[in-house]
């Protein structure tokens, strides 16, 4: 368990810059996940963390206590790496115990440590094996084993799901999770993946190209993305963007025209922003006002539980989440209409998101009763 | 694979099945020279079926030339160099792969240009540095003047003297550098994905650490191939062995077997020369053929 801060932290190549002055601060026993698309610096950001990589300007402090000038070793810190990086000639037993056998534990405790890891891990019966022969789920096991027996301060994981089929990593998404909640370390978790970051984190933080664009809960993501890469990345579809400028009676003007009712702003007349909604809070149906909103269809995917509907929407990619039986008819024009209270607005020049009257508005509020768990 | 090519597969058992032939044929007519007695011997030509004298040429070679000793003296020099040779490379091919420091990609050039300059190149000074160890040195204090300095103020003069002729140090040592092993051991660390390196790492593993737990038996294989060809190297040097060693106490037995070959004038002894050559073979032929499998692998491929 350990406080983390990242103060200014940066890293450059030479010229080019790959982290730029991070400020981040990480409490201790949180489930931390960054998210960010690939080449961000978001293992790099996690290398600085581990040591492994020097930075190039700024402080990062675990427990209060400056690591910059400390080994790997020294920072209390494991790591589960993307590829796994098991010692191919140790059995599982050695590979989970190669710490301890390099600190100097006697024999007879490492076993003991060994085996109670194995056991967490469900590894038990694999001890004696090789990596290469292993199957990659177990292999991500022992990964696991190997920076748990460490019974480290903080827990870094590099994409360490991202080997696995869509199935197993499920699986072990939960089981990192109920981990996490039983050991309670400080945990650093990075994807690309924004399911895995949804699911997983307490916080997460967002990076683009070397910057940390957001840090939040993942409803605040999801809820008030701070800017428009935000709102593209998060969510699965990722949220509608269409560009628009403002009207003299505060409306949105589309680009092909269009007019639609915007949220409480104070943006100046002729301003370009861009409105962001997301596919599931769009209204199938035309809305009283003149002209309405057509959205040009081109495809649908069917999921099952509901179909995405794939088309373009003054000229931009939009995609609307219908009922699975709108699938069957496949109409070649879909009327729409875009709840003011769930539009989001961004800056069109920066990517900021500008704050309305209906950003203070949360997720709607649900009436529910909390009833004890029954007993097992 | 599946292939169905006959003709090839023909044609390339007949080529393997001539280079078999090309490759054996000298050792068998040395067998078989070397179980014929003298007369035999030098017939024209000489008669193609073994005869019997094989195990008596054997004891007149192995006496005759003393190969006892000398055998032993082969198997302390071969299995020195390719021991050194072994340790040497990976040491160095450990420090240019896995450590950043000034000069780095100069002195491993430099190692590799020393491909270039074989022993036979460079045996003259190798020679006068085995002789006289510190002369390289004392040439320097002398040309600098710093021995001079060192006369005035200890009122000593520095006359290091130290040869490494007719010693297994002197045998060994000139040989023991090598640009190939530390070659063959580059290519092979740069394999080790760096995930690897910065397991170790983050497992509080230091580079010793890391170099005997890791990369030592992971590279197990390079060793064997690489110690298999530096001993039957070495085994089979001839022109260092003859200077460095004057007396025959740390004589070799490839450089003995000259002692056998018969001199121009004298008795024409080839089958007992054909029966000490084959002794001095017999060493490397094991050698072979117990290291073959992990030698094998150590030159084709890295372990899945
Ligand atoms: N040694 C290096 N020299 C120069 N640039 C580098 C070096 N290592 C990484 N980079 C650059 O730094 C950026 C961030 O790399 P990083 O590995 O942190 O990305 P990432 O967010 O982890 O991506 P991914 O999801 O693909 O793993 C990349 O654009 C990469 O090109
Ligand atoms: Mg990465």
């Amino acid at each position: 368990m350990a406080d983390i801060s990242l103060r200014k932290v940066a890293k450059s190549y030479g010229k080019t810059s790959v982290v730029e002055a991070l400020d981040l601060d990480i409490h201790s026993g949180e489930f931390i996940v960054v998210l960010g698309p690939s080449g961000c610096g978001k293992s790099t950001l996690l290398r600085m963390i581990a040591g492994l990589e020097e930075i190039s300007g700024g402080e990062i402090a675990i427990e209060d206590r400056v690591v910059d000038r400390l080994e790997p070793r020294e920072r209390g810190c494991a790591m589960v790496f993307q590829n796994y990086a098991l010692y191919p000639h140790m059995t599982v037993a050695d590979n989970i115990g190669y710490s301890l056998k390099v600190a100097g534990v006697p024999k007879a405790e490492r076993r003991a440590r060994i085996e109670k890891v194995a056991a967490t891990l469900a590894l038990d019966t694999l001890l004696d094996r090789r990596p290469a022969q292993l199957s990659g789920g177990q292999r991500q096991r022992v990964a696991m084993g190997r920076a748990m027996i460490r019974e480290p301060k903080v827990f870094l994981f590099d994409e360490p799901l991202s080997n696995l089929d869509a199935k197993l990593r499920v699986q072990m998404r939960i089981e990192i999770r109920k981990l996490h909640n039983r050991l309670a370390a400080t945990s650093i978790f990075v994807t690309h993946d924004q399911v895995e970051a949804m699911t997983l984190a307490d916080r997460i933080v967002v990076m683009n190209a070397g910057k940390v664009e957001q840090v939040g809960t993942p409803l605040d993501l999801w809820n008030r993305p701070a800017s428009r890469f935000v709102a593209g990345f998060v969510g699965s579809p990722p949220m509608n963007l269409v560009e628009a400028t403002i009207a003299a009676d505060g409306a949105g003007v589309l680009a092909d025209g269009t007019r639609i009712d915007l949220p409480e702003h104070r943006l100046a007349r002729d301003a370009a922003v861009i409105v962001g909604v997301r596919a599931e809070d769009v209204r199938i149906g035309p809305a009283v006002n003149d002209p309405r909103l057509v959205l040009g269809v081109e495809f649908i995917e069917r999921l099952g539980s509901a179909s995405l509907v794939h088309g373009r929407l003054a000229g931009a990619d939009f995609v609307v989440t219908a009922p699975p039986a709108l699938a069957e008819g496949a109409p070649e024009g879909l009327a729409l209409t875009l709840p003011v209270d769930r539009l989001h607005l961004f800056d069109a020049v920066d990517g900021r998101r500008i704050e309305t009257d209906a950003s203070s508005v949360e997720a709607l509020p649900i009436a529910f009763e909390t009833v004890a768990a029954p007993a097992l | 694979m599946i292939e169905r090519t006959p003709i090839l597969n023909t044609i390339t058992h007949v080529v393997l099945f001539v280079g078999f032939l090309a490759s054996i044929t000298p050792f068998v007519v040395v067998a078989i020279a070397a179980s014929h007695d003298l007369v035999a011997v030098n017939l024209v030509p000489m008669p193609m079926l073994p005869g019997g004298h094989f195990w008596e040429n054997l004891h007149t070679a192995w006496t005759t030339a003393d190969l006892g000793p000398k055998l032993v003296n082969s198997f302390i020099f071969a299995g020195g160099v390719a021991a050194g040779k072994v340790l040497i490379s990976a040491i160095t091919a450990f420090a240019i792969v896995f450590f950043r420091f000034p000069g780095r990609q100069a002195i491993f050039w430099a190692i590799f240009i020393t491909l270039m300059l074989p022993l036979e190149v460079r045996i003259v000074p190798t020679y006068a540095v085995a002789a006289d160890v510190f002369e390289p040195y004392r040439t320097i204090l002398d040309v600098t003047g710093l021995n001079g300095l060192i006369e005035s103020i200890a009122g000593v003069r520095l006359d290091l003297k130290f040869g490494l002729l007719n010693s297994y140090a002197g045998l060994i040592l000139p040989l023991v550098a090598t640009a190939t092993g530390t070659f063959l051991y580059r290519q092979f660390f740069l394999t080790i994905p760096d995930e690897l390196v910065e397991a170790a790492k983050m497992d509080g593993a230091g580079p010793i650490r890391f170099f005997v737990d890791v990369l030592l038996p992971l590279s197990r294989n390079n060793v064997a191939a690489l110690a298999t060809i530096m001993f039957l190297w070495a085994w089979n040097q001839y022109l260092w062995p003859l200077l460095v060693t004057t007396e025959p106490s740390h004589a070799t037995a490839v450089t003995e077997l000259k002692q056998l070959i018969p001199n121009v004038g004298g008795i024409p002894e080839w089958n007992i020369a054909m029966a000490g050559t084959l002794i001095v073979m017999t060493p490397t032929l094991v050698v072979v053929v117990a290291m073959q499998r992990w030698f094998v692998r150590g030159l084709i491929s890295t372990e899945k």
